[in-house]
């Protein structure tokens, strides 16, 4: 239940959103993200918007997960 | 980067494994407490690249699971009503209730429509204007933001014949209330998408006040072997505190227009948690500004009936104090497509997940 998938918005139309989740289109209320545009990725959660994806923070998530998996190969 | 494949690499999570191995000392056990997370663990196989002296247990945090039957209860009773429509998320209508389940009134040709969101419900309201549509909400603090926005909708557009049977729910106080059960856990494995509300403060009193680590978390396997990892390294230097693994969507102070939005509409009040009774200020009731929109203004019920679940184990399973195997019925009678107890219904159920992964712990994924 509340589990939410990553999802991309296509459009936005008001405070409503049409995204993209892996090919299927769904609805997304907006009501809870500021600034949203085309292009975002969000969390998409029972027909909402409950937060945008930070690209910034995974980059860097992956990259500390990189150097540490880089480091055990060399041990 | 969309966010999914990224996390899911194979070769990082069996090199995190490693790492939980080489630091892992003694038994340690972390309780998930997020339905999802219990789903992503046995659909990833991630028992299988851990340790043996790492126990993961399933906390109370699937909503369907935890909301008691006397909701269930209320909501047949309503569905029985004369120009009455029914909305609710999928999986509630198949929870058996004292003596029917929403699946069955609709059988039986009760108006009962599954909707993906509050605001869908209301439409359904706009479209039937001679009918009251109530909404069954339910959900942790990730849901019920969106309930909030679907009543302040319903507000500004007078819908009139639109109604809330709130089963919202608040997650630290369960958490609490696991805690002082004196279930053997060395941390938690937080919900992310709560989180993602909330932000990472509501866990604090945690590691304050019981000395337990939380790890906020994400659904992808490397998300969660990563925050197994944290959690013994936090093990291992007596450290317990809040972290967040889940970068990319959590932050210390969660989404402040959701949070705006839940607070607007909804106060906490005690609540009925299936294996737990009530938990006192776990759950959420609309303000009085919004009680125009309880369904409990328009509808009496009965008295609430003990909660009987005969020899279904479900409560003592949300409390993590048995495994689904343990249960008798389990997968005797009480099977995904018959289910006897609330935690083999939902897909995060872990009964429903254990079933459906126990013969496949090592599938496509490992």
């Amino acid at each position: 239940m509340c589990l939410s998938v990553p999802a991309r918005i296509i459009s936005i139309d008001g405070s409503m959103a049409e995204v993209s989740c892996g090919g299927t289109i769904f609805k997304a209320g907006l009501q809870m993200i500021e600034n949203a545009k085309p292009g975002d990725y969000i969390l998409l959660h029972a027909g909402f918007a409950i937060q945008k994806i930070s690209d910034e923070e995974a980059v860097e998530t992956l990259r500390l997960l990189k150097e540490m998996k880089d480091a055990m190969d060399e041990m | 980067m969309k966010y999914i494949d990224e996390f899911r690499d194979k070769q990082l999570v069996i090199k995190l494994a490693g790492h939980i191995k080489n630091l892992a000392r003694g038994d340690l056990a972390f309780m998930e407490v997020c339905g999802g997370h219990t789903s992503a663990i046995h659909r990833f196989g991630i028992k299988s690249f851990l340790p043996d002296n790492i126990k993961l247990i399933s906390g109370p945090g699937c909503p369907v699971c935890v909301t008691g039957k006397e909701f269930i209860d209320k909501a047949v009773a309503c569905s029985r009503l004369k120009n009455v429509i029914i909305t609710t998320f999928g999986d509630l209508i198949r929870v058996p209730g004292t003596v029917s389940s929403l699946e069955k009134e609709r059988a039986k040709g009760a108006d009962i429509r599954i909707v993906f969101s509050g605001l869908e419900a209301l439409d359904i309201a706009i479209a039937n204007p001679g009918s009251r549509v109530i909404f069954l909400g339910i959900g942790f603090e990730t849901t019920a933001p969106g309930t909030a926005v679907t009543i302040k909708e319903a507000l500004k557009k007078r819908v009139e014949n639109f109604c809330l049977l709130s089963a919202h729910k608040i997650m630290p106080p369960a958490m609490e209330a696991i805690i002082k059960e004196g279930v053997n856990i060395d941390g938690f494995i937080c919900p992310g998408h709560v989180a993602a509300i909330t932000g990472s403060g509501i866990f604090d009193f945690i590691p304050e006040k019981y000395k337990l680590g939380c790890v906020i978390t994400g659904f992808e396997p490397v998300d969660i072997t990563q925050a197994i990892l944290m959690l013994v390294n936090q093990v291992n230097s007596n450290d317990p505190k809040t972290e967040i693994q889940y970068r990319r969507a959590v932050t210390k102070d969660g989404n402040s227009m959701a949070k705006k939005q839940m607070e607007d509409v909804f106060e906490t009040c005690d609540a009925f948690w299936r294996g737990f009774g009530i938990i006192p200020g776990s759950g959420l009731k609309l303000r009085k500004e919004f009680t125009k929109f309880d369904a409990g203004e328009f509808y009496q019920f009965d008295p609430e009936s003990p909660e009987n679940d005969g020899s279904c184990i479900c409560g003592e399973i949300l409390r993590g104090k048995k495994t689904p195997p343990d249960c008798p019925l389990f997968g005797n009678e009480c099977l995904p497509d018959n289910p006897i107890g609330a935690c083999m219904v939902s897909n995060e159920g872990a009964c429903n997940t254990w079933f459906k992964y126990s013969n496949n712990e090592c599938n496509n994924y490992t």
